[in-house]
């Protein structure tokens, strides 16, 4: 049903979200979780750049990362003295761009479901002896898994459906950044409307069954979030 | 401050900003009895349940003195973090954890108790709280007092130096309220831990406090043993209908032809209803002021069972400007009279007369 090209591209995606995904929730909680708690006078700049993925142009963001991971640029001086050339057109550069685009997606529903805690279960949690990492761990963390649902799922989904970025900073290499969305344009670009078509459909199942997951399962989530209060 | 071992002294001065953008101030100086309960009495907004944070270290405080039988919880800029603090609290909604069961609630202290605790002591405080039959649930499928309870022990089984109870029956209904009651009697009894509870309803106090702090705006007003304060007629926060005195007694007779107990006091005696309670044991009695009456001479042709002889202490203005507070010394107890005005001045009674109080209602607590 699908040429080598496109498998190649399907699973090239998939490790590229799952990848992306992973990073994100490792680091976009403990980021998500200062942004619920913090009275610091950076919530709001830090809030805000954080943001930033949801509205720029994300030709924006891309044309940036080139620069900035470049040959010229602050980052690829470094990795080129590392020996390690650009990051620019290839996989890892990819998943920095990824990361940084689908940033929002991740780190937003964490903070809205740390905040839904509130303070109470914390302080009962410090009464009864737990250090304040302890408290992240044991209270916090099982507390938001519908948040974690959330993000997961919205991070992977966002990270599957880029496009700018991704032609940007990834530069169609197959096997290494030419993504199924990618592997779409380029089928339209070659007219060949068939491998098009059946990789497009592909991507709206996709698509519908992520959405049917999360709306879906949202009314469990409030009634989770209900709970907080007991 | 002398940090002595049996006491819990606490000396804060806090400012906070409240939701309603008012600066409060919380200044108090106390020492408290480091066993027995002690009740904070007070009403909404006088700072209870902010005297409570700050002895917890939920809120912090800059500059303050708190010392837990010996132990040094904060002493000026030196706090000891909370979860330092052996300190247990109950607070006013449960607040379990949604995402445990029960077992694994009350499980969740003692797993993190830097010392060992006891089995036996586990399994006593269970049975004190009746939570064999709860250990499996989730929180959402309990009722109000049994969420309670569940709070209630595991705040207890971390074998903490002090228990913090801020209104823990003040979102239950009546009925849930006498339920827990019970087992907060059975607490005090049977269990060493200073209690230090929080709560606006007098009943609460008068039923389970051996020790009176009243607060009003951030200030102490009064503050000593139970029946002291209560019998204080000064107390500027007017207890209306609730004016009335607390005082214990031992069960010296029963009479189960008219089932009656005689209940005696250094002083004098009274008849209460039999009760089920047995000899020698020593109840607590709660006499209102409404319920007491003064005769100049003893009347035995009333059906008014229970007349003492008393010395007029200080005769007060009452919130009711038709009625006067008159208090009696009735051997080693107090005894509050609401008397009218009119009254009084026909009797013409006045500080130092011996007098007879005529007792309508006496109330037995446990």
């Amino acid at each position: 049903m699908f040429s080598e090209g496109d498998v190649t591209a399907i699973f090239l995606t998939l490790r590229l979200a799952t990848t992306v995904t992973l990073i994100l929730l490792v680091l976009g909680a403990p980021l998500a979780w200062w942004l619920a708690r913090t009275n610091s006078r950076l919530k709001g700049p830090i809030g805000a750049f954080v943001a930033l993925p949801l509205v720029l142009p994300p030709t924006v963001l891309g044309f940036y990362l080139l620069l900035t991971l470049g040959p010229n640029g602050p980052i690829g001086q470094v990795t080129q003295s590392l020996g390690l050339g650009t990051l620019a057109f290839s996989y890892s550069g990819l998943v920095i761009g990824s990361v940084l685009y689908s940033l929002p997606f991740v780190v937003q529903p964490l903070q809205n479901s740390f905040e839904a805690i509130g303070d109470r279960p914390l302080e009962v949690a410090a009464t009864l002896g737990a250090s304040p990492i302890d408290r992240y761990f044991s209270i916090a963390i099982p507390m938001a898994k519908p948040g974690f649902f959330t993000a997961a799922v919205l991070g992977f989904a966002h990270t599957v459906g880029e496009f700018g970025v991704v032609l940007m900073i990834g530069g169609n290499i197959p096997g290494e950044t030419r993504v199924i969305s990618v592997q779409i344009y380029d089928h339209v670009e070659a007219l060949a409307y068939d491998e098009a078509n059946r990789l497009a459909l592909l991507m709206i199942v996709f698509s519908f069954l992520v959405l049917l997951s999360v709306y879906g399962l949202r009314k469990k989530s409030q009634r989770q979030i209900l709970r907080f209060g007991s | 401050m002398t940090a002595d071992s049996n006491t819990i002294n606490i000396a804060i001065q806090h400012r906070l900003n409240n939701s309603r953008a008012q600066t409060f101030c919380l200044d108090v100086n106390l020492q408290l009895p480091g066993k027995g309960i002690t009740a904070i009495f007070g009403e909404s907004g006088s700072g209870k349940t902010t005297l409570l944070r700050c002895l917890a270290g939920l809120e912090k405080m800059l500059n303050g003195e708190i010392h837990v039988k010996g132990l040094v919880w904060q002493s000026g800029l030196e706090i000891k973090p909370v979860h330092e603090r052996r300190v247990g609290y109950v607070f006013q909604e449960s607040s379990l954890f949604s995402h445990l069961n029960v077992e694994q609630n009350i499980g969740y202290g003692v797993k993190r108790s830097p010392v060992m605790l006891s089995k036996p002591n586990y399994e006593k405080i269970i049975e004190l709280m009746g939570l064999y039959s709860l250990l499996e649930r989730f929180p959402e499928k309990l009722s109000g007092g049994e969420r309670q309870r569940v709070a209630i022990a595991r705040a207890l089984l971390i074998e903490p130096d002090i228990l913090l109870m801020d209104e823990p029956l003040a979102s239950l209904d009546g009925r849930r309220k006498q339920e827990i009651m019970p087992y907060l009697e059975s607490m005090h009894e049977k269990l060493d831990v200073p209690i230090i509870y929080v709560t606006h309803s007098i009943d609460e106090v008068a039923r389970l406090a051996d020790h009176l702090v009243v607060l009003q705006e951030g200030t102490v007003m009064a503050e000593g043993p139970l029946g002291e304060v209560l019998a204080n007629t000064d107390l500027p926060i007017k207890l209306g209908e609730d004016t009335g005195v607390v005082f214990e007694a031992t069960v010296a007779e029963r009479d189960d032809d008219w089932n009656l107990l005689r209940a005696e006091f250094l002083g004098g005696e009274l008849w209460v209803r039999d009760g089920g309670d047995s000899l020698d044991q020593s109840i607590r009695i709660r006499v209102l002021a409404r319920d007491v009456s003064l005769a100049l001479n003893a009347h035995t042709d009333t059906s008014i069972i229970n007349r003492l002889r008393g010395r007029i202490e200080k005769i007060h203005e009452d919130e009711d400007r038709a009625m006067l507070l008159v208090r009696l010394v009735v051997g080693e107890v107090k005894l509050l009279a609401r008397v009218s005005r009119r009254s009084a001045h026909q009797l013409a009674i006045k500080i130092g007369d011996e007098v007879w109080a005529q007792i309508k209602g006496v109330a037995i607590l446990r």
